[in-house]
C-alpha cells in the first residue's frame, strides 16, 4: 500500500528541482526550456495521484490539456529559440539585453 | 515489501535521479537524454496509478515527438558550453538551500496525515473490462468537448506560429513561380534576327 503523500512528496521533490535548475542554469535558454517541461511533469503527477485516490477521471482530463498545451509550449520555444540563435549566434539569456529589462 | 511498493520506490529513485542529472549535466544533449529516462520512470509511476492511457500519451507524445524536438535543436545548434556554464557553481548553494527548504516545507505539510492512508485509503483496483483509455473518452466527448475543440486550435496556433517563426526565403536559392511562368510571352524569349548568309571561304 502506498499512501497519497508519497505521490506528492514525490511532486514537491521533482517540482523543487526544476525551480533550481531555473536558478542554476540562468544562462542557457534549452536547460530553462527542459525545466520547464520538468515542472509541469510534477505538476501533472499530482493530477494523476489525486485522480487515482478520489476515483475522478476528471484529473486524467487535465492532464491531457496540461500536455496538449506543454506540446504547443514546447514547440513554439524551441521555434524561437531557433531564430535567436540564427540573429544572434548565441543562447546565452544575457546576450537578449535588446530590450534593457 | 511488495512488489508494487518496491516498484514505486525504484520508479521514484529513478525519475529524481533522472531529474537532478538534467539540471546539473554539462552537456545539453546528455541533459535531454536525461529527461527522456525521466518521463519515462514517470510513465511508469502513472501505470501504477491506473492511468493507462495518459502513460501511453506520456511516452509517445513526449518521448517521441517533444524530446526528439528538443534534441534535433540541441544538436543543430552551435553552443558555446563554456559561457553557458559560467555562474553555475555561484548559484549552487543558494539554489542548493531553497531546494532543501522548499522540499522540507512542502513535506512537512503533506505528512500531516491529511492524505495517508487512515483518510485516502487506496482506492480497490478497477476489474478487468473496465477501461481507463473509454472513460477517459467518454468524459473528453461529453463534459469536455468545448475544451477538447479549445486544444486543438491551440495545437493548430502552435503549428502556424512555429512554422512562421523559423521559415525563411533565401536569397540565393531558386524558386519557380507559376504566374510568371504562364505570362511569358514569345517576343520574351526569342528574338529574331536577320541577317545575311556569310560567303564561303
Amino acid at each position: 500500500m502506498i499512501p497519497l503523500e508519497h505521490y506528492l512528496i514525490l511532486g514537491a521533490v521533482l517540482f523543487s528541482l526544476s525551480v533550481v535548475g531555473i536558478f542554476l542554469n540562468r544562462k542557457n535558454l534549452v536547460i530553462l526550456l527542459m525545466a520547464i517541461e520538468l515542472m509541469l511533469l510534477a505538476v501533472n503527477m499530482n493530477f494523476v495521484a489525486f485522480s487515482h485516490y478520489l476515483g475522478d477521471a476528471a484529473g486524467q482530463v487535465f492532464v491531457f490539456f496540461i500536455l496538449t498545451v506543454a506540446a504547443a509550449e514546447a514547440a513554439i520555444g524551441l521555434a524561437i529559440l531557433v531564430v535567436v540563435f540564427r540573429n544572434r549566434r548565441s543562447i546565452n539569456v544575457e546576450d537578449l539585453d535588446t530590450l534593457k529589462g | 515489501m511488495e512488489f508494487k511498493q518496491f516498484i514505486f520506490y525504484f520508479f521514484s529513485a529513478v525519475l529524481v535521479f533522472a531529474a537532478a542529472m538534467v539540471i546539473t549535466i554539462r552537456n545539453p544533449v546528455k541533459a535531454a537524454l536525461f529527461l527522456v529516462l525521466a518521463f519515462f520512470s514517470a510513465a511508469g509511476l502513472w501505470i501504477l496509478l491506473q492511468a493507462e492511457f495518459l502513460a501511453i500519451i506520456l511516452v509517445l507524445v513526449y518521448v517521441g515527438a517533444v524530446m526528439v524536438l528538443f534534441l534535433f535543436v540541441v544538436m543543430m545548434l552551435d553552443i558555446n558550453l563554456v559561457r553557458l556554464r559560467e555562474g553555475f557553481g555561484e548559484y549552487l548553494p543558494i539554489g542548493g538551500l531553497v531546494a532543501v527548504l522548499l522540499v522540507i516545507e512542502m513535506a512537512i505539510i503533506l505528512s500531516s496525515g491529511q492524505f495517508g492512508l487512515e483518510n485516502m485509503p487506496e482506492p480497490p483496483a478497477y476489474t478487468a473490462d473496465y477501461s481507463n483509455t473509454r472513460e477517459l473518452g467518454r468524459l473528453l466527448y461529453t463534459f469536455y468537448v468545448y475544451p477538447f475543440e479549445i486544444a486543438a486550435i491551440i495545437l493548430l496556433v502552435a503549428i502556424v506560429a512555429a512554422i512562421t517563426l523559423t521559415m525563411r526565403r533565401r536569397k540565393d536559392t531558386k524558386y519557380q513561380d507559376p504566374n510568371k511562368q504562364i505570362r511569358v510571352d514569345r517576343k520574351d524569349r526569342v528574338r529574331m534576327v536577320k541577317m545575311r548568309s556569310e560567303k564561303k571561304v
